[in-house]
């Protein structure tokens, strides 16, 4: 069951992208070119999605302590600013501007362009789990 | 200049709202952030030994219906825009390893620190988008003004 609503919310996240056209790369580096031809049109999409999140996640607290189908919501427990942050939304930053694909687009528009969608997929698995290979190892010690 | 035309500015907002909304529906019913990077992370993650645990994971069903809604959109209305050509693969691949391990270094991408995290009022999140969209802006500019 809620493996379904997963893949239902997956879908509407999904056809979010699409209709934002946030799956076509030119249109976000459109959008990061902001002293050439400036694509505002992303703006837009941000912005609206953060108005519905800001103040639907302000009602669901307050009306809510637990989740319809969990025992508790699950939220980052991090407040500090540390240096992998940091550093790591500067590497997130350059490799999102190099191709214009950020993860959810790119797996959204797999099959749309899956010439160029497939190795950056490809290659920021072998990103993920060399990450999660080395920083296991090391708690491990 | 800016480039703003009237007529993308409706599927633009729409478009923001549904990500708006399935960001909500996963706090919602599951209680989790909707962060497309953290979701990918926590595959490689989960203390699940067998493989139908993991396929079955809201994480993974997430991420496949994710996949599918590209196929099922550009069924429906087809693809509205212009496919890239000039990219090499090299650059694809590099630039999806920055983005691999960047997001897990950093907690999170576009999704979950840009939306969900700003929309917490996160100053983790708020710090992470400034950060990001900043060094992509940067980025952008060298790569096409540098030749």
């Amino acid at each position: 069951m809620k493996s379904l609503i997963a893949l239902g919310i997956g879908i509407l996240f999904g056809f979010g992208l699409n209709l934002a056209q946030m799956t076509n790369p030119l249109a976000v580096i459109g959008f990061l070119d902001i002293t050439g031809n400036w694509n505002a049109r992303l703006a837009f999409v941000m912005c609206a999605a953060l108005v519905v999140t800001l103040i639907g996640y302000h009602i669901i607290f307050k009306k809510r302590d637990k989740p319809l189908l969990a025992d508790q919501f699950c939220l980052p427990t991090k407040t500090t600013i540390d240096k992998p942050l940091i550093i790591g939304s500067i590497l997130f930053g350059i490799g999102w501007g190099l191709s214009g694909y950020c993860p959810g687009p790119a797996i959204a528009g797999i099959t749309i362009n899956p010439k160029e969608s497939l190795p950056f997929i490809f290659a920021m698995l072998i990103g993920i789990t060399s990450y999660h290979l080395i920083v296991n190892r090391k708690s491990r010690r | 200049m800016v480039e703003i035309n009237s007529e993308l500015i409706f599927p633009a907002l729409v478009g923001g709202a549904l990500i708006g909304l399935s960001a909500l529906l996963v706090m919602l019913l599951l209680g989790k952030i909707a962060g497309i990077s953290g979701a990918l992370g926590q595959l490689f993650t989960l203390k699940h030994h067998q493989i139908a645990s993991i396929l079955t994971s809201w994480q993974c069903c997430f991420l496949v219906g994710l996949a599918i809604s590209g196929w099922l959109y550009t069924t429906l209305f087809g693809i509205n825009f212009d496919i890239r050509e000039n990219i090499s693969t090299s650059m694809l691949i590099f630039s999806g390893l920055l983005v691999g391990v960047g997001t897990q270094l950093g907690n999170g991408c576009t999704s979950g620190h840009g939306v969900c995290g700003i929309a917490r009022l996160s100053l983790r999140s708020i710090l992470a988008t400034c950060l990001f969209m900043t060094s992509a802006m940067a980025t952008v500019y060298l790569v096409t003004y540098s030749y």
